[in-house]
């Protein structure tokens, strides 16, 4: 801000001064028409809107002459680890490169804004591994180019341990840019303090009893997911009439009162702080608050569906450790630390083996910490059986940028006006 | 020169409902520091630091505990080093001419200063932005600087312009019927007598540097200033430690202040 | 020789200062025109086509969030001078030798960060917090009552944060009123509020002129205070630009705001200017 220090007379002196006038006016349009002059110039893009497979040396172009440097820059989301880092901790001791391990993604779409004008211009972003969630800014890191090609031949324990169904995820088919962290659910958190009754469905974040008192998400492909759920609509394969159906949910929500405000990750210090009773939420957050704060919230699939997504591990292609990088991926798809990493975050574990790894864990323990950990290995929100993906809706995944940006057009102004 | 005013208080109007009023007003704007502050001394156990938990000095033991908001801190003092003396330079140079020289053009440099002075910082930050992207330049500390140091010009240049135009031009007309060429004149007299000017411009830059947040916010990538570490921790709750570098800080502009004004005392003038 | 010397003087004592200013403040304006009239997407990159009907698309809908920032910026400048004024004229009037002292104390918050400091308030009035949470527990308020979040916080930490930028320039006009002139008007028997209505505020108004000129401004283009105080009905154009900006990417849009935020300010700056007769106000000012 600009704010003067001092007291300082000359300087409020000199900001009084008359020094505009008609003439000084006569200036600005000179310099305006000065600027036409150089319009002519662009923003130059640095891929195709199109996604296009990668060349097939691609990899192998890419990881040639890559060396290690010993320091590992790692940006993730907040309430992804144990604030300890013991896996961390252990991957630093068995290989002795440093981790340093930043919480700083709050939101995919700011994320991708703050890296992107460093990504275009070929320089480091301080990171060489990211934790970035399918959607429309994860399509924008491929297009543009911005991800290393992984190197499958890096990735032993990823090829024997992976649930095999993550690489027919279509954001990323076979897996050639991104392998998952975690995946998770979208669902509604409340604090059963604030709210008298459980919470079921959708139709909860419209309930009056609840004015000014609902958070929802301000990501635009989270908004309108729940917008269309509530209007019967299954995102996956929506239209854009089905999107301006939701967004007219949405805004009737909105104009009703009902929402306090939308979040990023800031949702859950929100709750925290009793300023929202019930919201939009990511599964294994609430988990973890109640864990480290000693809070008592409530996370449910609400009956008319939740989202599926994936958070994934990606190295930016001007990453400066990408050796590292690939190795610390591949380390938390060793079964125990997959198991080690679920059993505190409670999100959805990509290693099925990992639940047995878990049952083994539990076994060591007693008492109340026994029963947790047991809950967490038949949690349906860490390994989901086939039945529960039945209520679980997919992102809608745009084909063209028009259909992405007429998308935005619609469900932007409900977070913003 | 006002007092006789003073004395004469009851003839204008209410004092004493004043004199309540303006301690009012400072005690509601000093609140939210003293809040801070004590804040620094919570005992808390988990991440969030917002109810009180009794009294612990820990936090200033451990107040760089936290790697990345030294290493804000230390970028943010770095940056705002670098825009003093680079703004303070320039910006006397531009000060220096408005005040004792009439030209073509001092208009134009008269409107762009006050333009960058009462632009939105949001457009200046996002006008930046729109610039270093067109180059297809990469953000980070150098043009966080070049954006400190732009909106830091004009406030130097106007302090230095004020004192120069108060200045006695006898005094150099003097050292230059004694011999003196322009540059020593320049060095010798003019400039100890702007000097205060100058310092005061400097860090006038250095505070409104080490603050900014939203031209920052802007020009930064992925560099993290003490400002936007702030506003990023924020959406999962500040560790005391922030607490503690705010109040080290709020200390310190107090005592530089303080020290400041003692020694512009015009009983202690050399 | 030494005449050309002393002609180029100045400019060359302009031209590293002037220089940065063309290259960081003014050109980036002219970028930012240019990008608001360009059409294209992140990915493939921004292209000049003179396409005007962004402006046209941004103001359709965000018109309310720049007709509510120019509101809040206008209660904010008058709930300023309220405030303001009667804390410059007791510090002018009655503050004797510890004037300083009282413009110091007036000062000290802002060796806080501006960040800090608003999210300190955050804390000070969050819905079950040190404020309000023991209102709720004996039950004055209920339990739905709030104030982050309503047009009130936001304004608040708006006053809050310019408060310098008012009382300042309203002290320093007030100060140089030659106090004469005050026992004039009372030796012409004008009451203490005659007096006040007619010397005083006529001479005090170049400082609040200046006052309101260095806080509109800055309030209504501010993203801060209604991000962390406000909700999502409080949503000022400066949190579109930003997002615009810094969420979507979508540079043309954001531009195109900036802009029209910019010429909206300028405009109403030139034309408040105007109705008060500017340059005598500023001559006095500048004096």
């Amino acid at each position: 801000m600009s704010q003067p220090f001092s007291p300082d007379p000359a300087l409020i002196r000199g900001m009084t001064q008359r020094r505009l006038g008609r003439r000084d006016a006569l200036r600005l349009t000179g310099l305006a028409a000065f600027g036409t002059a150089l319009s002519a110039c662009g923003v130059k893009g640095t891929g195709q809107s199109t996604q296009s497979a990668p060349p097939p040396d691609a990899v192998a172009k890419y990881w040639a002459g890559k060396t290690s440097t010993g320091t590992l820059n790692f940006a993730n989301w907040p309430l992804y680890m144990d604030p300890k880092q013991p896996e961390l901790k252990k991957f630093t001791a068995a290989t002795g490169v440093k981790v340093n391990y930043q919480e700083v993604i709050q939101e995919m779409g700011p994320w991708f804004a703050k890296v992107q004008p460093q990504l275009a211009a070929g320089q480091s972003i301080g990171y060489d591994l990211m934790v970035i969630t399918n959607g429309i800014q994860f399509k924008q890191f491929v297009d543009s180019g911005f991800l290393a090609p992984l190197d499958h031949s890096k990735l032993p324990n990823y090829v024997a341990n992976a649930d095999k169904a993550y690489s027919n995820e279509a954001f990323d088919k076979g897996n050639v840019y991104t392998v998952p962290w975690t995946s998770g659910m979208t669902g509604i958190a409340y604090d059963p303090k604030k709210v008298s009754r459980p919470i079921t469905k959708l139709a909860d974040l419209w309930d009056p009893a609840f004015k000014g008192k609902v958070g929802m998400f301000s990501d635009t492909q989270e908004l309108g997911n729940f917008g269309m759920m509530a209007a019967g609509i299954k995102p996956g394969e929506s239209t854009p009439d089905d999107w301006r159906k939701a967004a007219d949910k949405l805004k009737e929500q909105k104009s009703a009162g009902m929402v306090r405000n939308y979040y990023d990750q800031s949702y859950i210090d929100a709750l925290g702080k009793g300023e929202v009773w019930i919201t939009q939420a990511w599964s294994g957050d609430v988990f973890q608050k109640n864990v480290s704060d000693g809070t008592d919230f409530k996370f449910v699939i609400p009956q008319e569906g939740g989202t599926l997504w994936t958070d994934n591990f990606a190295i930016p292609v001007t990453a400066q450790n990408p050796l590292d990088a690939i190795k610390l991926i591949d380390f938390f798809y060793e079964v125990e630390n997959a198991a080690t990493l679920a059993e505190y975050i409670n999100f959805v574990c990509p290693v099925p083996a990992a639940q047995e790894q878990i049952k083994k864990d539990a076994a060591k323990l007693s008492g109340d910490d026994k029963a947790a950990m047991e809950a967490v290995a038949v949690s349906p929100l860490v390994f989901p059986a086939p039945t529960d993906y039945a209520n679980l809706h997919y992102y809608r995944d745009f084909k063209t940028v028009a259909e992405q940006q007429e998308y935005q057009s619609i469900f932007e102004p409900i977070v913003l006006a | 020169m006002t007092t006789p005013i003073a004395s004469r208080g009851p003839r204008i109007s209410g004092g004493r409902a004043l004199h309540i009023y303006t301690w009012v007003i400072i005690a509601w704007l000093t609140l939210p520091v003293l809040i801070m502050i004590l804040f620094g001394f919570n005992d808390t156990q988990g991440r969030y630091n917002q109810t009180w938990e009794g009294f612990t000095l820990k936090w200033y033991g451990q107040v760089f505990a936290l790697d990345e908001l030294t290493k804000a801190l230390v970028i943010s003092l770095v940056v705002a080093v670098v825009t003093a003396v680079v703004a303070g330079a320039l910006g006397t140079g531009v000060g220096y001419a408005l005040g004792r020289h009439r030209f073509r053009g001092s208009g134009t440099v008269n409107l762009v200063m006050f333009a960058t002075m009462s632009s939105p910082e949001l457009v200046m930050g996002a006008s930046l932005l729109t610039l270093f992207v067109s180059l297809g330049a990469g953000l980070g500390v150098t043009t966080i600087t070049i954006a400190h140091i732009m909106f830091s010009i004009s406030f130097v240049a106007v302090v230095v312009r004020a004192r120069v135009l108060t200045l006695d031009r006898s005094i150099e007309e003097a050292a230059a019927d004694l011999g003196a060429s322009p540059w020593t004149t320049f060095w010798r007299i003019t400039f100890p007598i702007i000097l205060p000017a100058v310092a005061s411009g400097m860090m006038l830059a250095f505070a409104l540097s080490i603050d900014d947040f939203v031209v920052s916010n802007f020009t930064a990538g992925t560099t993290v200033t003490f400002p936007l570490w702030i506003w990023g921790a924020t959406r999962v709750g500040l560790p005391p430690q922030v607490n503690v570098m705010g109040t080290l800080i709020f200390m310190a502009g107090v005592v530089i202040a303080v020290v400041t004004s003692i020694r512009s005392r015009p009983g202690r003038r050399r | 020789m030494s005449s050309t010397r002393r002609v180029l003087a100045p400019y060359l004592q302009i031209l590293p200062g002037g220089l940065w200013l063309l290259l960081f403040f003014v050109i980036p304006m002219v970028t930012m025109l240019s990008l608001s009239l360009q059409e294209g997407d992140i990915v493939s990159g921004y292209v000049f086509t003179g396409h005007w009907q962004t402006y046209v698309d941004a103001i359709t809908n965000y018109r309310v969030q720049l007709v509510r920032s120019l509101i809040y910026g206008a209660i904010t400048t008058i709930v300023l001078i309220v405030v303001a004024f009667p804390v410059a004229y007791w510090i002018a009037f009655y503050g004797g030798r510890r004037k300083p002292t009282y413009l110091f104390l007036l000062l000290l918050p802002f060796f806080v960060s501006f960040v800090l400091r608003t999210i300190s308030w955050r804390q000070i009035l969050t819905d079950e917090g040190m404020l309000l949470g023991p209102l709720k527990q004996i039950g004055l308020l209920p339990e739905t009552f709030h104030i982050l979040g309503t047009p009130a916080a936001v304004i608040g930490g708006l006053v809050y944060n310019f408060v310098p930028f008012m009382v300042l320039p309203i002290y320093v006009a007030l100060e140089r009123i030659d106090p004469r002139v005050v026992e004039a008007a009372r030796d012409l028997y004008a009451d203490p509020a005659t007096a006040f209505r007619k010397v005083i505020f006529p001479l005090a108004l170049p400082g609040v002129f200046a006052g309101v000129l260095m806080t509109f401004v800055p309030a209504s283009s501010d993203y801060v205070n209604s991000a962390v105080l406000g909700s999502s009905t409080t949503t000022m154009i400066g949190q579109v630009i930003q997002s615009q900006y810094l969420v979507s990417s979508n540079y043309p849009t954001a531009s195109a705001l900036s802009f029209t935020l910019m010429a909206v300010l300028l405009i109403g700056v030139f034309a408040y200017a105007k109705a008060l007769g500017t340059e005598d106000v500023m001559k006095v000012a500048a004096r």
